[in-house]
């Protein structure tokens, strides 16, 4: 079970009134196992709205709940996939999967076993030795991945997670993902800049405002995804040609760009 | 921009440092511009110290007394690693111990070890306590403020990371920072080395029945010039293999994580 609800949230960097407002009255409620995508412009404070979930940053006016409770720190029930990847270079791909399971005195046998299937999720099984210097920027978010979800967090929180992958690469990892939410379905908040990425991925998809950022309006893709059958679809390319989808992703950039924009001027 | 030199160059360019060395310092005694017995010559200190590896000077032969001195030397070397590597990461972690320590610590660290010589000779007489105390003196201070600094330099994000996978504070200290820090660590481990190795020797001179410095101070009392530059060309030895020794640890540490060298 797993739930996120903004409820007009407000992130001020600084003093109240004269300090850097970033986020300006967020509401958005993700509901158990739904997959949210946030997009918007750049500096819109998509990213601060998942840190203060996971507990990295606090919260300047309204609140933030997870399971309908005020997030106060950090947690094992809500696991972070970084843009960076942020694995441990020290500990091979092994112990940086089970980093967290020994944080929460998980038994050896109990560890090893949950870890071989986690290594096994991401087709990582031969690399579960290697230390992550070794491994290509995919493999070690492959990691990433299994790290947090070994965990069995009851929400996943994705900031930017494919942005540092090559386009080749990133189109494997998106399409791993889609296998990944229908074997083992998550709460997700992911964060992303790219609007095809939301689109392909999110049941529902909110956009942001520019500084200081808002939710502008949220685009719900589950019914058309189900209504038009994308999932059955294997390759990402034959979804993103679907006049479906095109619809869909036109609208979002159209209404980011609006965003765009006005911030510019 | 200057070039990669080569391992074969930088063994030659090694060679010619130490052949100069020792060329002035052979020319100068057996010149006469200074008399032999207040600067002796490469040979006679060699000569010396080969007559020395057999026969006891002050108690004990230079291997015995060097013996003596690496086994204090490694006792005070070890507490203060084992006592101020904690403390450093403690203190890099938890803002308030930082607060509350660093005060104290950065006025004490400014008293050169040599100064706590006369409370050394009060507390433990000749005994083993003193030197080890000194030595302490000197190692603690770099192990403190490198774990310290390699503490607060950990990428934040490696620390986030940690967080959310519900890691408590002494697992954070012992698994995150600790590793984290060893690069600086092992730096602050040179220079503790270097630090209380000399500290070692002063604190030998004064408050010690045997070890190098011992020796080297029994020497001075007989006029022994050439047995005094024994000890000092073991003390430098002893150092450069101490020091190399670290060094290769870092390396090794570096290339498992793969970072240049």
């Amino acid at each position: 079970m797993g739930s996120i609800r903004f409820e007009n949230t407000g992130k001020i960097y600084g003093d109240a009134k004269t300090g850097f407002k970033a986020l300006d009255g967020v509401s958005l409620e993700i509901s158990d196992k739904e997959f949210v995508a946030i997009v918007g412009p750049s500096g819109c404070g998509k990213t601060t709205c998942l840190r203060m979930v996971a507990g990295f940053e606090s919260v300047s006016s309204g609140k933030v709940l997870v399971n309908d409770k005020a997030v106060t720190a950090p947690g094992a029930d809500r696991a972070v996939v970084f843009q960076q990847f942020a694995l441990f270079p020290w500990k091979t791909v092994r112990q940086n999967i089970e980093f967290g399971l020994r944080n929460k005195g998980i038994a050896k046998a109990e560890r090893d076993h949950l870890v071989a299937n986690a290594l096994k999720l991401m087709t990582l099984e031969s690399h579960g030795d290697a230390y992550p210097h070794q491994l290509s920027g995919g493999m070690q978010q492959r990691v990433a991945i299994a790290r947090a979800y070994v965990l069995d967090p009851s929400v996943l929180l994705m900031d930017e997670p494919f942005g540092a992958l090559d386009a080749q690469t990133r189109v494997v990892m998106q399409e791993e993902l889609v296998r990944l939410a229908r074997v083992n379905p998550r709460t997700v908040l992911f964060i992303t800049h790219g609007v095809e990425e939301a689109v392909y991925l999110a049941d529902r998809v909110a956009i942001m405002t520019r500084r200081p950022g808002t939710i502008k309006e949220v685009i719900d893709v589950k019914s058309i995804r189900t209504q038009e059958n994308w999932d059955s679809y294997e390759k990402i390319e034959d979804v993103m040609d679907l006049e479906s989808f095109v619809h869909l992703r036109t609208r979002i950039w159209k209404s980011l760009r609006e965003e765009k924009i006005a911030a510019a001027t | 921009m200057q070039h990669k030199l080569s391992f074969m160059e930088t063994v030659v360019y090694g060679l010619i440092g130490l052949a100069v060395f020792l060329g002035i310092w052979y020319a100068l005694p057996a010149t006469g511009l200074v008399p032999q017995q207040f600067l002796p010559g490469p040979a006679t200190v060699v000569e010396r110290m080969t007559v020395l590896a057999t026969q006891p000077f002050a108690g004990a032969t230079l291997p015995a007394h060097i013996g003596y001195s690496f086994v204090r030397f490694m006792s005070g070397f070890l507490l203060a690693a084992l006592i101020g590597i904690p403390l450093g990461l403690i203190m890099g972690w938890f803002r308030i111990v930082d607060e509350i320590v660093a005060p104290i610590f950065d006025g004490l660290r400014f008293i050169a070890p040599i100064a706590w010589v006369p409370f050394a000779a009060l507390w433990f007489g000749t005994g083993v306590g003193g030197p080890i105390m000194i030595i302490f003196a000197g190692a603690f201070p770099p192990c403190v403020i490198n774990a310290y600094r390699g503490a607060k330099q950990v990428d934040p994000q490696l620390i986030e990371a940690a967080e959310m996978l519900g890691t408590g504070h002494l697992r954070m200290m012992k698994d995150i920072l600790l590793p984290a820090s060893v690069p600086s660590i092992v730096a602050g481990l040179r220079v503790a080395a270097g630090l209380g190795w000399q500290s070692l020797v002063g604190a030998e001179l004064i408050v010690a029945s045997t070890g190098v410095g011992f020796m080297m101070v029994q020497a001075q009392a007989n006029v022994a010039t050439s047995t005094v530059m024994s000890g000092m060309v073991a003390i430098g030895i002893v150092g450069l293999v101490i020091d190399m020794l670290l060094r290769r640890g870092e390396a090794a540490i570096r290339r498992r994580r793969g970072l240049a060298e």
